[in-house]
């Protein structure tokens, strides 16, 4: 009888902290970005493709994980390939609907802008040297701000649905900032034009979501 | 001798329904036409200009732009030559016989080949080759293709493109839905050709 009870509640404290994934609600209406980010684009990427990485992660974990999405990713080189790609979908997608806003704060908090100034000169050379990075991404891919562990910015890229908190990237670090440059990102408004949705996209990220990543990155 | 853009066989609405006019046009004058125009730059005064492109794929593997653009340019050559308006059925003769041998079924091909091109994550192309005489299929990433060593070893004769540009209009997030048309458009009589012509 202890013993059932001791296996019970095992089971119990199993099915508490498994973890199971779900679709973030976007804060805002599919048109809410009009006309940078067109209402098609918008409801096909987060409904379809961010739904299917979600349901696709939770098939491939099982109904007995009990990892956060942090520690999947830091840990990302000893899982599948399919872990590694739907793990990845659902965290990008995240981030990049939480910095994105139809009522945006144009310029980042003081301190962000200080760093930022110390390291690109101003706010526009780096959105200029972030938008060269994404266009010059070939295939598929994101285009990032991260905080490093040293707490200096730097400008990445991933390919895939890869990002700089799994363990398998070169340039590791805290995103704070995410652009999707995957052709289903762009393609129904701007074709093969990545480089006129990059220039477009800074009228909708909202420098006050990304600055308050980097405050909670740099008090971590 | 720079490269140039091959001219298409067809009109750019020749291909629908299964492959929409928009679509073909922007494929193939921007696309393509840009990897053309970069692989141009890209070789231009190094000791790579003036060879064939097949000579130029074979030794790119370190030159990022010469095997992106260089790999866009080929591969699109190919995906234009094996599709064609009132195409689609199947393979006869030399080519049906060893679709069989290979994979049993011209069914069981077609579902290989199909999930080679749906399992295929992010940019990149599904192959059918001919290594040593028999039928392969596998895929690549990006404009990767198997002259490079990249994929199949073999001789690629099918191409099909699942880079999201090659659907995205018409299909959005469905490219199995673009796979099962592109079934419908693959010019056999052409394919059969490449074949003998490999093995």
């Amino acid at each position: 009888m202890k013993k059932l009870t001791i296996l019970l509640a095992l089971f119990i404290t199993n099915i508490v902290s498994a973890q199971t994934f779900t679709l973030p609600s976007l804060s805002y209406a599919y048109n809410a970005l009009e006309p940078t980010i067109d209402s098609v684009t918008m409801r096909i990427h987060h409904s379809k493709h961010h739904q299917a990485y979600v349901t696709n992660l939770n098939k491939a974990l099982g109904a007995t994980n009990t990892k956060s999405l942090a520690e999947i990713l830091a840990g990302v080189s000893s899982q599948p390939a399919v872990v590694r790609n739907n793990a990845g979908g659902h965290y990008n997608h995240t981030l990049f609907w939480e910095i994105l806003s139809p009522t945006p704060i144009k310029t980042p908090s003081a301190e962000l802008l200080s760093q930022i100034t110390k390291q690109y000169t101003s706010l526009d050379s780096l959105q200029k040297m972030i938008t060269v990075s994404g266009t010059g991404l070939f295939g598929s891919g994101w285009v990032w701000l991260i905080v490093t562990p040293t707490n200096e910015l730097k400008i990445t890229t991933t390919v895939n649905q890869d990002n700089p908190l799994m363990d398998l990237v070169t340039d590791k670090g805290t995103p704070i900032l995410a652009i999707d440059v995957w052709e289903h990102a762009y393609y129904l408004k701007y074709q093969n034009k990545r480089a006129d949705y990059l220039k477009n996209i800074w009228k909708v990220i909202d420098w006050k979501a990304v600055s308050e990543k980097y405050t909670a990155t740099l008090k971590k | 001798m720079s490269f140039e853009l091959p001219k298409l066989p067809y009109a750019y609405d020749a291909l629908e329904p299964h492959i929409d006019a928009r679509t073909m046009e922007i494929h193939h004058s921007k696309h393509h036409q840009a990897y053309t125009t970069n692989l141009n730059a890209a070789i231009a005064g190094t000791d790579l200009e003036g060879k064939t492109i097949e000579e130029i794929l074979k030794v790119c593997k370190d030159k990022p732009a010469v095997r992106n653009n260089g790999g866009g340019f080929w591969n699109h050559n190919l995906f234009w030559e094996v599709m064609a308006p009132n195409a689609g059925g199947q393979p006869t003769g030399e080519l049906a016989t060893a679709i069989d041998t290979a994979f049993g079924s011209f069914d069981a091909f077609k579902e290989e080949f199909a999930k080679a091109g749906a399992t295929r994550f992010g940019s990149g192309w599904a192959w059918l080759c001919v290594e040593e005489g028999k039928l392969v299929v596998c895929s690549t990433a990006n404009q990767d293709n198997p002259l490079m060593g990249e994929g199949c070893t073999g001789t690629a004769i099918l191409a099909m493109d699942v880079w999201e540009h090659a659907y995205y209009l018409n299909y959005q997030n469905r490219r199995p839905d673009y796979i099962n048309a592109f079934f419908n458009v693959i010019n056999w009589a052409v394919v059969a050709e490449k074949f003998v012509a490999a093995k």
